[in-house]
């Protein structure tokens, strides 16, 4: 596509004599000696692969049985040694940050007084959470899971589109999408030297141990919570569970048994020391917050509060993946870490200031419009794809709720090459790699979460929303 | 172990016995729709209050055609007994408890899903039965296999085979309750063919075919089916053996967890009833009671052991 940068190809050329970017050499020479059909075979089997072995989401709003697979495509996100190590460090300072800014917010809210954000900001957000004022999580970490979602719009254009640091999904396909790749073509593995991937379980089991709580005796006992079987990431709840060896729980096999969390088991009630939650503050306790939500614990925020459990990552987190809040990153990077950002955020209109709202309202044909609290791709305007009529609808959402709104330009997604009946064809991408923090380290699995388009000129890469995984490849320096 | 997961194993096992029984009661009720047309009818309503849904197939059908009871029993959605919706009940909580199977064993149980609803998807012929009846045993045999070849001997393994042995003693139950009549003395004029037909349909709904004349010969005589259906040690779908089986991997259980349940107590009890019956004495004092008396009494250990290991609460 033209205008677009490819990380595969260098110019238009398709085929034999297309020149590929350094990182693709290798891959490149395999690429061209092999029989397409062979690779069209192979894709064949991934899916049949994916199916057997469940790797499927559920839908919201289809039928509750409906389960689909999330589209796999077979040619590799290939990042090199020096892209990776500029990434990692720029993700790492954010990470740090991000964490700081959580605690400060939560105690002393140095920021505030600064003036580097403004207070209302803070106050009249929803995801501010005000019993988790004065509260000190296990070991000072509040994001134990962060998902950081990059774009690329050139050879060394990086750009942090969002901070997922609420529950970030997607990592189970991370995982799943390398083992497929080395089921079908190990001998790509022993001709290029791949960073690994699979550590992920065993180091996030690590890192949530070493968050244990002070009530914690001897080795941590963990446990994922999720919604139930029927939450759409639910494959990833067990999955990770599996992989941990950790007890896979709903809120209706956890009660407060002598002060601490316990789950029900054949045996009688044990205590839990860590949770690893894919539930929203919101539906965590019934007593704190939402006295309707039947997923949570009654009475987890008061253990959590005297220390009896570690909940991952931290109520209250939400703060800091807010969208609104996201424009002032580059502010708050600077005022916990000293340092400038490694890595560019998106220019960001508030629609909440009147002047940036006008321009907001003149450009929307141009623009990207997210909702604040939004996520998945719901509820968005991707301006250039839009209809007249999908424009003015919206235009009216965004005049009646103007500080619910942020913007931004439409970015010149890098594409990649997916294969097709028709050989390789150019696909926007964008990357979300997983960072675990853990109170003495951080470590962040090398590549991530290759999320691609699968529809020609498509921005919108959300599996909800139809779009398909990659596996992702960070070479060995 | 969490409760929850134990239940969840405990049932996956249920469905999944329960649709390979459908299956096999299927099988001898074809069976005798193809050799002796006349009493097809009378067959297939047993075998619908063998599966416990005449009831409602009684509501939807109004005679009781091979063709019907087939896709009654097979797939359709809205009948819980039916195969697909065993197998499906299998597989959702086979999801649930996914975290205590090995790969292999969900695996095996997401295929025969997957292709048991593809096949199942379109009304099936008689002339497809049995190939459709074949591929259901396939199905379940790669899961058990699965099951016997990876799976750790530990307290889940135990809750799913007994599970499965509680399920499949109530299916032998079930059908000796239909059928009681037929091997009663009083019933049988000796050597009528009908008889020998009916005793031997008996014996197919459980595949003891060959192991009857293992055992006994080629003569069929009802007292020797009643036996090997209701006491036979060595046979996997006795009363009998079922029970052996549940004692045993209730002690397994009491072993590994160091306490003993009341559900341990009451299986001993019923399996040392069993063992100290003769076949004589049970016909003395009534089969049909006797089999009545074991299905409430398997019903009862079943709800102990969901209490004793707290699979809901």
């Amino acid at each position: 596509m033209k205008g677009f940068f490819d990380e595969m190809l260098n110019g238009e050329a398709v085929g034999e004599n297309a020149s590929m970017r350094a990182p693709y050499a290798d891959y490149g020479h395999w690429f061209n000696s092999e029989n397409p059909d062979r690779i069209l075979k192979k894709a064949a089997q991934a899916e049949a692969f994916f199916r057997k072995t469940g790797i499927t989401f559920n839908v919201y709003g289809a039928e509750a049985a409906d389960e689909r697979l999330i589209p796999f495509d077979v040619v590799p996100r290939i990042i090199s040694a020096g892209e990776w190590r500029k990434l990692s460090r720029g993700i790492e300072q954010r990470v740090r940050a991000l964490n700081a800014f959580i605690y400060d917010i939560y105690h002393r809210q140095e920021i505030l007084r600064a003036g580097r954000v403004p207070v209302e900001l803070i106050a009249n957000n929803e995801a501010f959470l005000p019993q988790m004022v004065g509260v000190n999580p296990p070991g000072g970490v509040y994001t134990h899971i962060v998902g950081t979602d990059i774009v690329r719009t050139g050879a060394d254009d990086f750009f942090v589109l969002e901070d997922n640091a609420r529950t970030p999904s997607g990592v189970s396909y991370m995982l799943e999408n390398r083992e497929t790749m080395l089921h079908m073509f190990p001998e790509l593995f022993s001709q290029i030297q791949v960073r690994q991937v699979s550590s992920y379980p065993t180091n996030l089991s690590r890192s949530l141990c070493a968050s244990a709580p002070p009530a914690c005796k001897g080795k941590p006992v963990v446990a994922v919570l999720t919604p139930g079987i029927h939450n759409s990431a639910y494959f990833e709840h067990s999955f990770l569970a599996d992989q941990m060896g950790a007890e896979l729980v709903e809120g209706h096999d956890l009660r407060v048994v002598d002060g601490r969390i316990a789950m029900r088991t054949t045996r009688g009630y044990k205590a839990i020391d860590v949770l690893y939650r894919r539930v929203d503050d919101d539906y965590l306790d019934p007593l704190n917050f939402k006295p309707e939500s039947m997923l949570g614990v009654p009475g987890i925020f008061d253990v959590y509060r005297a220390g009896g459990i570690t909940i991952a990552n931290a109520p209250g987190t939400g703060i800091a993946d807010d969208k609104a809040l996201y424009s002032y990153m580059p502010e708050i990077i600077e005022f916990y870490t000293g340092e400038k950002p490694l890595l560019n955020n998106v220019p960001t209109w508030r629609c909440s200031e009147p002047d940036q709202l006008q321009y907001v309202l003149d450009n929307l044909a141009e623009l990207v419009v997210k909702e604040v609290h939004g996520s998945g791709g719901y509820g968005m305007l991707v301006g250039p794809a839009a209809s007249k009529k999908e424009i003015k609808a919206f235009r009216e959402k965004l005049k009646a709720r103007p500080a619910n709104y942020i913007a931004q330009p439409t970015l010149a997604l890098s594409t990649v090459p997916v294969f097709t009946k028709k050989g390789l064809a150019p696909r926007h991408v964008d990357l979300r790699p997983f960072v675990l923090m853990s109170p003495d380290r951080i470590d962040i699995t090398p590549g991530g979460l290759t999320r691609v388009a699968m529809t020609q000129g498509s921005l919108v890469v959300n599996s909800s929303q139809g779009g398909g995984t990659k596996d992702t490849w960070v070479l060995e320096e | 172990m969490l409760g929850k997961t134990a239940g969840g194993l405990f049932w996956m096992f249920r469905y999944l016995e329960r649709s390979e029984n459908c299956a096999r009661l299927l099988e001898a009720g074809f069976r005798i729709a193809l050799t002796r047309s006349a009493t097809a009818s009378a067959e297939w309503k047993s075998i619908l209050a063998t599966s416990g849904s005449l009831a409602s197939y009684d509501m939807r059908h109004d005679s009781y055609d091979s063709d019907k009871v087939i896709n009654f029993l097979l797939r359709d959605k809205a009948n819980p007994a039916s195969v697909i919706c065993n197998v499906k009940a299998a597989r959702d909580n086979a999801r649930l408890v996914r975290t205590a199977l090995t790969r292999e064993v969900w695996e095996a149980t997401n295929e025969a899903w997957i292709t048991l609803q593809a096949l199942l998807e379109r009304p099936v012929r008689e002339s497809e039965l049995p190939d459709v009846l074949s591929l259901i045993r396939q199905q379940k045999a790669v899961v058990r296999g699965a099951m016997a070849g990876t799976m750790l001997r530990n307290d889940g393994y135990n809750f799913a085979r007994i599970g499965m042995f509680l399920e499949r003693a109530d299916n032998t139950a079930r059908i000796l309750d239909v059928k009681y009549y037929l091997l009663l003395p009083s019933f049988a004029q000796i050597g009528s063919s009908l008889d020998h037909v009916q005793w031997e349909t008996i014996l197919r709904s459980v595949s003891a075919q060959r192991a009857y004349r293992w055992l006994n010969g080629a003569e069929i005589n009802p007292m020797n089916v009643a036996q090997l259906l209701v006491l036979h040690p060595q046979m996997p779908r006795s009363l009998a053996f079922c029970s052996h089986k549940i004692m045993n991997n209730l002690q397994y259980l009491t072993r590994e967890y160091g306490t003993e349940n009341p559900s341990y107590h009451m299986a001993r009890k019923h399996y040392e009833k069993l063992n100290d019956s003769s076949i004589e004495n049970i016909f003395e004092l009534g089969l049909h009671e006797f089999v009545e008396d074991f299905l409430i009494n398997n019903g009862a250990l079943a709800s102990q052991i969901d209490s004793d290991y707290r699979f809901q609460g």
